[in-house]
């Protein structure tokens, strides 16, 4: 083993009887052995990373109809989801027998990726994005305080300029798409994200789409 | 001639460092390392970039790649109280050992007619047990009345430690005390799924949802 005993002085043998000089060593090679099995043990099962959680905050659930003068909403973009698809269009809806100033709308897809969604969501809501981007190097240059910089950052996401994400999914979309999508949303600094239900005319309009 | 002696050492090492070295690292791990209850159903999440940490005092809902729905409250006293309560609705009678039983459980998904036999199963063979979930549609809605009781029940003993906590000086954070609500669903599960858990929330003006996700790397702040 790790351990080879030696002999205990020796050579010198006049008569005079000793005691056995034996090792003080002790073999710990088994201690060793045990030690590194509760090692891996421990290493395996541990799990470190906490589950996170993103909060969201729903509207709340109000019995009226919605009002049909509410103000017609501006500047914002509705995502169509279906399973790892994902199409977007902004502003109204305009239906195909009922088609706005530039035609009917239309459906333009793109994907979970940086270059895709992110990117969109980041020229969209450029207005709060430029806006965080020069709070932060007042921040850095210790012109402007933390509490501050949150408190204005969330009134900067609530002005109307600030751009907004409504959400409908249809039947296959799968909640990894719905959270990756809201997870996008927050890295864009979008403040109102609203989970609808979706049109008929834009099921239909999706389902033709995903034909293709 | 006179041979060359090369002196003979000994072929041990020193292990002393090596053992020191491994038992400090056991006994880290020994103590930084948190036991999870086993659960009947294991769920992948999607990842975010959101850094809440889960909080303690909870209410959740699991959903499975299946669509199952299970139910799991953190606080034994309320677990405890929740049951009493859905217990007399449902009209199940549970003994003493069941209700302590119940009250050290994690997520369970059975309806209450089941709950009985559920939770006399030893706890190895819980996850075999087969069952649809807890019912949520509109004829027996039981997830609606589970939230709505263990929500009850969680103020209640949340209002308790509160005080408690008050009595001792500190100064409590209302908030700390109110359970949160969370969904943890599975990645691959069909959203529709969990949007009628989130409609039943909803529906007892439950706004506030957290949505389990595992951590990713946030390119706003790169640390």
């Amino acid at each position: 083993m790790a351990e080879i005993a030696e002999s205990g002085g020796g050579g010198h043998d006049k008569g005079k009887k000793r005691a056995k000089k034996s090792s003080t060593r002790v073999d710990m090679t088994p201690m060793v052995d045990l030690a590194f099995l509760l090692l891996t043990f421990f290493v395996l099962t541990s799990t470190f990373s906490k589950p996170k959680v993103m909060s969201l905050a729903y509207p709340a659930k109000i019995d009226e109809p919605v009002d049909k003068n509410a103000p017609k909403l501006n500047n914002g973009i509705t995502f169509l989801l279906s399973k790892d698809k994902i199409f977007y269009y902004t502003g109204e809806f305009y239906p195909a027998d009922r088609p706005g100033k530039d035609g009917p709308t239309k459906l333009t897809e793109t994907n979970f990726s940086a270059s895709g969604l992110r990117k969109v969501l980041a020229d969209l809501n450029s207005y709060v994005l430029l806006r965080k981007e020069g709070m932060v190097k007042k921040v850095k240059a210790k012109q402007m305080a933390d509490t501050t910089y949150t408190r204005e950052l969330e009134q900067l996401k609530g002005k109307p300029e600030a751009l907004k994400v409504l959400v409908k999914t249809d039947d296959k979309a799968l909640c990894k798409n719905f959270i990756d999508l809201i997870d996008e949303v927050k890295i864009a600094e979008i403040g109102v994200i609203a989970p609808v239900p979706m049109l008929p005319a834009e099921l239909k309009l999706l389902e033709t789409q995903l034909k293709k | 001639m006179p041979k060359i002696k090369i002196p003979k050492s000994s072929p041990s090492i020193d292990m002393t460092p090596m053992v020191d070295l491994a038992f400090l690292l056991v006994t880290f791990f020994m103590l930084a390392a948190s036991f999870r209850p086993s659960e009947p159903v294991t769920v992948e999440t999607a990842s975010s970039i959101s850094d809440k940490v889960i909080p303690e005092n909870n209410i959740m809902v699991t959903l499975d790649p299946d669509g199952k729905v299970y139910f799991n409250l953190t606080n034994p006293e309320a677990r405890k109280e929740a049951l009493n309560n859905m217990a007399s609705l449902y009209k199940v009678s549970f003994n003493e050992e069941q209700i302590e039983k119940f009250a050290l459980m994690s997520t369970f998904g059975c309806t209450m007619k089941e709950l009985p036999a559920y939770i006399d199963l030893p706890g190895d063979s819980r996850k075999e047990f087969k069952t649809e979930g807890i019912p949520l549609d509109s004829l027996d809605n039981q997830l609606k009345n589970w939230i709505s009781y263990s929500q009850m029940a969680a103020l209640n003993t949340g209002k308790t430690a509160y005080e408690e906590a008050k009595q001792k000086g500190l100064a409590p954070d209302a908030d700390d005390f109110k359970p949160k609500f969370i969904i943890r669903a599975d990645g691959k599960s069909v959203y529709k799924k969990a949007e009628k858990v989130i409609d039943v929330f909803r529906e007892l003006n439950l706004n506030n949802l957290n949505f389990v996700t595992s951590s990713e790397f946030n390119p706003n702040n790169p640390n």
